[in-house]
């Protein structure tokens, strides 16, 4: 635990109140500003939606508070801790050992079968081999993939593949998992097999959701939306942050 | 009208009673919006008197009992209807258009109207979501229907956001 942020100082939310946070966030590439003192406030075990139009720097935000980019400005804290003051082999623990991600286009290791994809993230967790691929077969029947196993990414359907790496994002029982538009290369139906396992899954095992997608159909399965627009997050009156 | 043709499909099944008319349109077509028994007994009476249905009274029972049977007309009128295309309606003057006109023109925020209506929005179509995931097959394509159409207006809501600028400049504001 590090001592209490500028953050907690302000607004002084009791412990358990948000999981993850990002307070007045700014970042630019070069000369564009991508986040121009963005916020915005997790609980746990919630599912939130972050729209907004393309280039609104929803996905920059997603990456800001996943450790990934590191903001020029403000502020992002995870369960107490400031993560954008964290060096990055401690941010690459913290991704490795507390977050789950789960890409657009599934971003599967091609050379390896599907379980091997899905028991990534415990094997360089340090787990055994044979303990790690025995828990990833569990997620083959939760997420309706029993006899894909043993595919290679070549060898599975857009739908398949996305499953697959919505299991290698749960196996390690993250607290938080990032999604960025994990839906987008999908047609409408696989594309809501998908959100309704995910959110089916976080529920189940209280993991918070932070999912970025342009898309109002999928972010009808979360809890609750917050809307990027040229850089800020915009909140209808009487919404959260 | 689509009460007095729905239940003329549900007679061509089969000859039914004003009560068992009333429970399938709930079941089927009523959604939380059971017809009322004084319109169903009203519009099987305007069905019988234009000649779409004959009402048969059933010997030995009360003068309310009636079974009633579809004619050849009414059939023709069903088909008619199934066969024709819904017309699209193009909704060039909605009130949402309407209200951030006036929002710019008043010099209040159009973006934060709409903004809440886009929020509105959400929240019906996690109401529809939550009805198709936990719904029998027809609640989730009915709640599907419903879905694409809030979700239309929404892209409205987002479109007209990122326009709002070129609008005000447009309506004067």
């Amino acid at each position: 635990m590090t001592p209490a942020t500028a953050l907690e100082a302000v607004e002084a939310p009791s412990p358990a109140a948000y999981v993850l946070e990002a307070c007045d966030v700014s970042l630019s590439f070069g000369p564009t500003p991508a986040l121009r003192g963005a916020s915005v406030s997790v609980a746990p075990g919630e599912i939130l939606a972050v729209m907004g139009p393309s280039g609104s720097g929803k996905s920059t935000l997603l990456h800001c508070l996943a450790g990934i980019l590191v903001p020029d400005s403000g502020e992002v804290v995870f369960d107490g801790r400031r993560v954008d003051t964290l060096a990055e082999p401690e941010r690459s623990a913290l991704r490795r050992d507390r977050f789950g991600f789960v890409f657009q286009f599934g971003q599967l290791v091609p050379e390896l079968t599907a379980e091997e994809n899905v028991a990534l993230p415990l094997l360089l967790g340090g787990a055994r081999r044979e303990a790690a691929l025995r828990e990833a077969r569990e997620w083959f029947t939760r997420l309706d993939l029993e006899g894909l196993e043993r595919r290679r990414s070549g060898e599975l359907s857009g739908g398949q593949a996305q499953r697959v790496a919505l299991a290698r994002g749960l196996v390690a029982r993250p607290d938080v998992v990032f999604a960025d538009e994990p839906t987008g290369s999908l047609d409408s139906l696989a594309g809501e097999h998908v959100m309704e396992l995910l959110t089916n899954s976080a529920r189940d095992e209280g993991t918070t959701v932070v999912l970025v997608t342009h898309d109002a159909r999928v972010a009808a399965y979360t809890d609750r939306e917050i809307v990027v627009r040229d850089g800020r997050v915009t909140t209808a009156p009487g919404r959260a942050s | 009208m689509t009460v007095p043709l729905a239940l003329l499909g549900l007679l061509e099944r089969e000859p039914s009673h004003g009560y068992d008319l009333k429970r399938d349109y709930d079941t089927f077509f009523g959604r939380g919006r059971p017809l009322p028994f004084g319109q169903v007994y009203a519009t099987l009476g305007r069905l019988a008197r234009d000649g779409k249905v004959i009402a048969e009274t059933e010997p030995g029972a009360g003068p309310e009992r009636k079974r009633y049977v579809i004619t050849e007309e009414g059939v023709s009128d069903v088909e008619t209807w199934l066969a024709e295309p819904v017309q699209p309606e193009p909704h060039l003057q909605t009130v949402l258009f309407v209200k951030v006109v006036l929002a710019l023109m008043s010099g209040r925020s159009a973006e934060g109207y709409l903004d809440a209506q886009r929020a509105a929005h959400l929240d019906r179509m996690r109401e529809l979501t939550g009805i198709k995931r936990t719904g029998t097959i027809a609640d989730a394509l009915l709640a599907d229907h419903a879905l694409f159409h809030v979700e239309a207006d929404l892209r409205w809501i987002d479109l007209t956001t990122a326009r709002l600028s070129a609008l005000a400049e447009e309506v004067g504001a």
